[in-house]
Formats: C-alpha cells, sequence, structure tokens
C-alpha cells in the first residue's frame, strides 16, 4: 500500500458518509429519529420500506420513473444512431452548424423551458403522460446521445464501410449486422448516459406530471412538505433511487469517463 | 477525408424534427412573452424591449447573476485541482481501479432532488450527522436555514460531493493514456516528480481538462434542483442562483415577460459558453 493511497480512500469515505447517513436513517423509526442522535439505528425496523412497497402512490411513482427513463432511452438511442452516422461518415450542407445546434440543447438550462414545455405538451394533448416526459427529455438526450455515439463511430476506420459495399452488403444490412457490433460498445454508454440522466432530472418530469406519470422524486417532494416530517420514510424512498444508477454503472465502469467526454477520449 | 453527402440529411431527419420540437417551439414563446405584457385572461400588449431595459437594470438581477457566478467560480476553484490531485493518486491497474470508478461515480447517478433532500438530512443541527457533529462534537453554532454563509458552504460542500467525480474520472482517463515508456524516459533523465506532473501528465490531461472545465461550468451555471431542495434559495435570498430566481418569477410570481426576458440573456450567455466547448473541442479533434 503506498502512501498517495490515502487521498482516495479519504475522498472515498467522503463520498459515502451522506450516503451512509441516508441508508441508515431509513432503518430508523420515526421515534428514534426525532428523539436524538444515534449513529446507528437502535431498533431496526422495515416499516418505511413497507409503506413504499404497498402503498401505490409510492410504488407507482418508482415504475412511473422507470417507464418514461426506458421510453427516452430507447428513442433517443435509436434516431441517434443513423444521425451519428450521417455526422461521422459524411460532410453535408450545413452538418457543422446542426452538430453545434445540437450541443446548445443539452447545455440549455432546464428552468428556461419549464413553463413552455407545460404549455406545448397541454395543447398537444400529453400532459400527464410517460410518453411527455420522454419526448421532453429528448431534448438534452438526443443531443448527448449523437455526440457520444459519433465519438464511438469516428473510432472505426472508415475502410470498414468501404469492405462491406465491396462484398455487396446493402446499407442496412451492413448497418446492423456489421457497424452495430463494431460499435456496441458505444451504444451500451449513450443508452446508460441517457438512462442516467432523465434518471436524475426532475424539473422537467415534475412539471409535466400531476397524477398518471408522476415520477417518484415528485411523490418524495410532496411527501417532504405535506405529511409533516416523515423523514425515515423520506430517506428509504432516497435509498431505493440510489439502486437503479448502483447496478447500470458497474457495467459501464470502464467507459464512464469516455461518455462524459462526449466519447472523445 | 468524409465524403460529400447531401442525402445524409435522411439521416438527420428525425433528430432534427424532434429536438426542433422540444427546442424550437418553446424557445418562440419565450421570445413571444419577452415583448409582451399580460394580464391574464389571455390578453397581450406589445411592450417592445422594456422587459429588457428593466432586468438589465435591476438589482435583484444583478444580485442573482453575481451569485451565480460566484457559486461557479468557487466550485470550479475547488473541483478541478480536487480532481486533478485524486486522479494522480489513483492506482492505475489492479483490483482496487473498478472499485474506485464505480463508488465515485455513485453519486452522479442519484437524482438531483434526493442529492438535496440527502443533503437536508445530512445536516439537520441536532439529528444530521454532519450537523451534529458540527454542533455538538465541534462546539461551533451551525445552521444552514439560519446563517448564510452555513447556507454558502454548504451547497458549495454538496456540489463538491456531487460533481468532483466527474473532474476525477476525465482526469484519470487522460492519465492512464500515458504509455510506460514516458515515464521510463523522465526516469532515466532524473526528472523530479513535478516536472513529470508538469511536461508529461499535464499536457495529456489538457483536452480531458478542457471538458471537464467546461461541462462543469455550464451544469453548475444551470443548476436548480439540488439547492432548491436543501435550502429554497434562504435563508432570505442568500443563495437564490440565477436558475431559482427565474422559476419563482416565472412560476410563482407568473411575471411571464420579465421571466421570458431573464431565460433569454440565460440562455445567451449558455449559448456562448457552448459556442466555446465546441470550438475548443473540434479544435483538439482536428490535431
Amino acid at each position: 500500500m503506498q502512501k498517495r493511497s490515502i487521498i482516495p480512500i479519504l475522498y472515498i469515505l467522503f463520498l459515502l458518509l451522506p450516503i451512509y447517513w441516508l441508508v441508515a436513517m431509513s432503518f430508523k423509526t420515526t421515534g428514534e429519529i426525532l428523539s436524538g442522535f444515534s449513529l446507528f439505528p437502535q431498533t431496526w425496523t422495515f416499516d418505511n420500506y413497507r409503506v413504499i412497497f404497498t402503498d401505490p402512490t409510492w410504488y407507482w411513482g418508482y415504475i412511473n420513473s422507470i417507464i418514461y427513463v426506458s421510453l427516452n432511452t430507447v428513442i433517443s438511442v435509436v434516431v441517434a444512431l443513423p444521425a451519428a452516422y450521417a455526422f461521422s461518415r459524411y460532410n453535408f450542407l450545413g452538418g457543422k452548424q446542426l452538430f453545434f445546434w445540437l450541443l446548445t440543447n443539452r447545455m440549455a438550462p432546464a428552468a428556461v423551458f419549464a413553463l413552455p414545455f407545460f404549455q406545448l405538451y397541454s395543447a398537444v394533448g400529453l400532459f400527464d403522460t410517460h410518453l411527455a416526459v420522454a419526448l421532453a427529455h429528448c431534448l438534452f438526450n438526443i443531443p448527448l446521445a449523437v455526440w457520444i455515439l459519433e465519438g464511438f463511430m469516428s473510432g472505426v476506420p472508415k475502410e470498414l464501410d468501404e469492405t462491406a459495399y465491396v462484398d455487396g452488403y446493402s446499407f442496412p444490412r451492413f448497418f446492423i449486422s456489421i457497424f452495430l457490433p463494431a460499435i456496441s460498445s458505444g451504444v451500451g454508454v449513450a443508452a446508460f448516459f441517457c438512462f442516467m440522466f432523465s434518471w436524475v432530472e426532475l424539473l422537467l418530469a415534475k412539471t409535466l406530471t400531476a397524477v398518471a406519470a408522476k415520477p417518484i422524486a415528485a411523490t418524495m417532494t410532496k411527501t417532504a412538505s405535506s405529511a409533516g416530517y416523515e423523514l425515515g420514510l423520506l430517506a428509504a424512498a432516497g435509498t431505493l433511487t440510489i439502486i437503479p444508477g448502483a447496478i447500470v454503472i458497474y457495467f459501464v465502469r470502464n467507459y464512464i469517463a469516455r461518455g462524459f467526454a462526449l466519447g472523445r477520449v | 477525408m468524409k465524403t460529400v453527402n447531401q442525402r445524409a440529411w435522411f439521416f438527420v431527419a428525425p433528430v432534427l424534427l424532434l429536438v426542433a420540437f422540444n427546442a424550437l417551439i418553446p424557445m418562440m414563446t419565450v421570445v413571444n412573452y419577452s415583448v409582451q405584457e399580460t394580464f391574464g385572461d389571455n390578453l397581450f400588449f406589445w411592450q417592445g424591449v422594456d422587459w429588457f431595459e428593466k432586468l438589465l437594470n435591476s438589482d435583484r438581477f444583478h444580485a442573482a447573476l453575481g451569485r451565480q457566478f460566484l457559486f461557479t467560480g468557487i466550485i470550479l476553484a475547488i473541483e478541478v485541482p480536487l480532481g486533478v490531485i485524486i486522479a494522480l493518486a489513483m492506482p492505475r491497474k489492479g483490483f482496487w481501479v473498478p472499485v474506485c470508478l464505480v463508488t465515485m461515480a455513485l453519486p452522479m447517478l442519484i437524482p438531483w432532488n434526493v442529492v438535496g433532500a440527502m443533503w437536508n438530512i445530512f445536516t439537520l443541527p441536532d439529528i444530521g450527522l454532519l450537523g451534529y457533529f458540527m454542533n455538538h462534537t465541534l462546539g461551533l453554532n451551525y445552521n444552514m436555514t439560519q446563517d448564510p454563509l452555513a447556507a454558502w458552504i454548504t451547497i458549495i460542500v454538496m456540489d463538491v460531493w456531487h460533481w468532483t467525480s466527474l473532474v476525477v474520472l476525465l482526469s484519470y482517463a487522460g492519465l492512464v493514456s500515458i504509455p510506460d515508456a514516458y515515464y521510463q524516459a523522465a526516469k532515466i533523465d532524473g526528472a523530479s516528480s513535478w516536472s513529470v506532473f508538469r511536461y508529461i501528465q499535464l499536457p495529456k490531461m489538457k483536452q480531458v481538462l478542457t471538458i471537464a472545465i467546461l461541462l462543469r461550468f455550464m451544469d453548475s451555471f444551470n443548476i436548480y434542483t439540488e439547492p432548491f431542495v436543501l435550502t429554497g434559495g434562504g435563508p432570505g435570498n442568500s443563495t437564490t442562483l440565477l436558475s431559482i430566481d427565474l422559476v419563482k418569477i416565472a412560476l410563482g410570481q407568473f411575471d411571464l415577460g420579465p421571466a421570458a426576458a431573464m431565460s433569454l440573456i440565460y440562455f445567451a450567455i449558455t449559448l456562448l459558453a457552448s459556442w466555446l466547448f465546441y470550438t475548443l473541442m473540434t479544435r483538439n479533434d482536428a490535431r
């Protein structure tokens, strides 16, 4: 063990402390939380989790979130694939400007769009549906997916395409049976990042839903303000939102940096 | 070289359609509001550039913009050097690499309002781990709902907790791309660890660090949910950053005109930053 290992260890400890506290809180009874400070739960209780898994307003929050996140990931990656191919292989009129314009949407502040989005999706009759949130999240996820995929595709030599055409492959067949497997890790990373940014975003998801498609995050904010001060319940709900991210991140651990660099490391 | 092919437009058409629907229509709504005044009932009056003039002269906007730049400046000054130091100290191979990568990425995958709620629970004066430690072990008087300075320190520590890993992961990706031969050559030349950093590691990290800094600049400039859940912009207006103020005006007071004008100015700043990002990125690609 080298001396400098102490720095990452301290940093990881700092990262885990608030998470530990959230998890510890979720196993405490409300009485214990309010009666004073305790480092570990004195009387372990699973009541908070039982409430979440039996009360439909709670568990539907999770189901709603997972539905619109999955829907958004599929839409974003599917439409981004051909576009990223075009950007990485062809020069076309306005292509560079278009590529830049896409990026500006990734950087746009969600707060700017909250109100117009509410009016737009109400006008087209999609308000309070999973599709509305999935489409709204396309605003920042499609540009992200296009940039990441373009980065990965540019790493594949052009000779691959040319050889396939010489061998008599049609474009769709080449794309699906040769090109996609060659960039499969890129597709995985793009899907992961779409999943992630759709999962963590709340402002738009909350603005576009009322009852039927309400995300778990909105259920939490409502509980925090209305049902008194049920910290244990809030902590349990928070703990459960960490789990999907923790599972999927394991699969892309070696590509996370490349994803954040928009495919350009 | 890329071939010229105008039919590429068919490939980008679906993306164009979906993003334009989400970006252009709402943007036109915002432009529309920014030049009109409304008293409800869908009655609108032409207002010209009044809102922009009022906004650019208003103390409230200056204060929010100032707080925003202060916040972004502080978190960049902390997260970038800290991230580089941690990346340099991380193991390069072996069992601990995936463990480090996964635990470090964990905070970034937590929904933003949960991050706020988590830090709220963490810092409660008598019940939270940090709050209890500060008040009862160190004997400080720490209460972020009353003390603006404590609120500022808390949102900064929260952002450092949340996003330093982005800088770490990107710098680390730059570092592992350096071939061992470089280090061996430096060793033969008897280079100090400072010159190894200055002439080998830093140049390799330059591109990823540019990306990290610009992403952190823009994302922290757009930050809304975490400080809103943690402090609600308070105490008073002390942590009301630009986004929080914008939502207060638009959805709280329903002053659509001023809010729209503010949105456009806000958007112009982000656009400028995006352009910088794009230029630096494509310049790096070309090399």
